[in-house]
């Protein structure tokens, strides 16, 4: 049984606009997965679906063999607990009005968890890196990247066993980038990301395994350095084929 | 053959704040130029600053001598002479860049009517349609007549940045400003354009000035790189020259990123 099993998960808007089509993954503790698409292959819809923020048109999503329901409020407590996300944004994913501390704490006392909180805070505080008078600012005190760090820190605090990680990295400059990877890759020793970006080098940079999409589906899929070096799919080939190199 | 653009010793200030510090260099005709940064920088203020559109609160000294005129302190009536003409912007948003209740056609026709004027060359209305889609055929659009009647929205954004470089081409400008031209577009649609861009630039003899953060990206579109970091201009040579041995710390710790992601890539494809 495999910690995340997508199987046969379709999104339509109607019957005109299907999103996403007959689409099936797993996913292993400690095995980070990355997604790759370009806009408007289903990435971003495929990433509700597995936060449970959408509900499949058919097919399902289970967790450790239990289907997500999100109806069950109960069940989606303890799947949030398990399940955060880091979006791409830092600038809108924070709240302008809450100190830092406040912000990093919020999935705690959201899903009530019985933890020391400051303690768990300063934990995950320190686990990224935040300066130790992080706490009591605000965001705007902050630059992009250190942004990313606390919403970072927010996705870690509940110690979740799976984030989701949707172009992360896509609003930083090229040496934040770079920290914030180093960071990620350091993380997940504790915890799997899924990576979802348009950027293969990203992923190819933290994820053992890859899943290429295209409209809707996964047109290929594998270990990222077996895909990289013998592409199948004509778009994996194009892809790779249009993403600028170093001479 | 003398520079069409040479900075000398320009510097941006808002207010108390200095924002570009005693920056040169220059472009000769046909010359393809990248210029390097993070965001704050400077590198799109200078490219701003020397078509003359800094905003009011903003003031720029030194010298920016483009095509044989002054721009610095240089009046309204001169500014326009050089816009278009000599000098042509292309941005990362496309959308933005385009007037939304305006068909595309009739936009690109806006500026291949006054560039004719410029010419004092009369037009008319069969003649600036033949040259609109002249135009987007020679951007790669395969509908041109089709696409001529849609407006911005219904386009995609590809296509878009595409009906801008189009614009761009409109006036034969001596130099194209490409300010973060693919940072919008997806990786295959940004292969499609700069091939387009490089390609055009070459036909066109026009000099680049190519702006970007993504280090791969300019090394694919320009001969030189000047690279800036926050405000100050840390490094100026070939293409080759930056990559394989940079002057500067800062400039060798972006390439080592950059070579750190390529790596990922391996070496098979």
């Amino acid at each position: 049984m495999s910690f995340i099993q997508v199987e046969n998960l379709s999104f339509r808007y109607d019957q005109t606009r299907t999103i996403i089509e007959d689409l099936s993954l797993s996913l292993e503790k400690g095995r980070n997965l990355g997604i790759v698409g370009e806009s408007g292959s289903g990435k971003t819809t495929l990433l509700r679906l597995l936060l449970g923020l959408a509900q499949p048109s058919a097919g399902s999503i289970s967790i450790d063999g239990q289907v997500l329901d999100t109806k069950n409020w109960q069940f989606m407590r303890d799947f949030r607990r398990r399940v955060q996300a880091v979006f791409q944004d830092p600038y809108s994913s924070l709240d302008p009005r809450q100190a830092i501390f406040d912000i990093v704490a919020e999935p705690l006392r959201a899903l009530k968890i019985d933890v020391d909180v400051a303690k768990a805070v300063a934990e995950a505080a320190t686990a990224v890196g935040l300066p130790a008078d992080a706490a009591q600012r605000y965001p705007h005190e902050f630059s992009g990247g250190q942004r990313q760090r606390i919403a970072i820190a927010r996705a870690i605090v509940a110690r979740p066993d799976l984030v989701l990680a949707d172009e992360v990295v896509s609003a930083l400059d090229l040496s934040t980038r770079i920290l914030i990877v180093d960071l990620l890759k350091a993380l997940s020793t504790s915890v799997t990301f899924v990576v979802v970006s348009h950027d293969i080098a990203l992923v190819a940079l933290l994820c053992p395994d890859i899943a290429i999409m295209e409209k809707g589906r996964i047109v290929e899929s594998g270990p990222t350095e077996h895909v990289l070096s013998n592409p199948v799919h004509p778009y994996t080939r194009r892809l790779l084929a249009s993403t600028p190199r170093l001479p | 053959m003398s520079a069409l653009l040479t900075i000398d010793r320009m510097s941006i200030a808002a207010g108390e704040r200095q924002l570009v510090r005693n920056v040169s260099f220059s472009i000769a005709p046909g010359e393809r130029l990248g210029l390097i940064g993070e965001s704050g920088s400077g590198k799109s203020l200078t490219a701003l600053a020397l078509i003359g559109l800094l905003s009011d609160a903003m003031m720029a000294t030194g010298s920016i001598l483009l095509a044989d005129t002054e721009v610095v302190g240089a009046r309204e009536r001169q500014l326009v002479a050089l816009r278009g003409p000599v000098v042509a912007t292309i941005f990362q948003e496309p959308l933005t860049a385009l007037d939304p209740l305006m068909r595309v056609g009739r936009q690109i026709g806006e500026v291949v009517r006054r560039r004719m004027r410029h010419d004092c060359v009369s037009t008319s209305s069969q003649q600036v349609q033949a040259r609109v889609l002249e135009l987007l055929a020679r951007v790669s659009i395969p509908d041109p007549e089709r696409l001529a009647r849609a407006y911005p929205h219904e386009i995609s954004g590809g296509q878009r940045q595409r009906v801008a470089i189009a614009m761009a081409l409109a006036w034969r400008p001596r130099l194209l400003i490409a300010d973060e031209p693919t940072t919008a577009l997806d990786v295959t649609t940004q292969a499609d354009i700069l091939k387009l861009i490089g390609q055009l630039v070459e036909e066109e003899n026009m000099a680049l000035l190519f702006i970007s953060h993504d280090i791969p990206v300019v090394a694919a579109a320009v001969d030189r790189v000047a690279v800036l970091k926050q405000g100050e201009l840390v490094e100026d040579g070939s293409v080759g020259e930056v990559l394989q041995a940079p002057n500067n710390g800062y400039t060798r710790s972006l390439i080592e990123a950059a070579r750190t992601f390529d790596r990922a890539l391996g070496r098979l494809f």
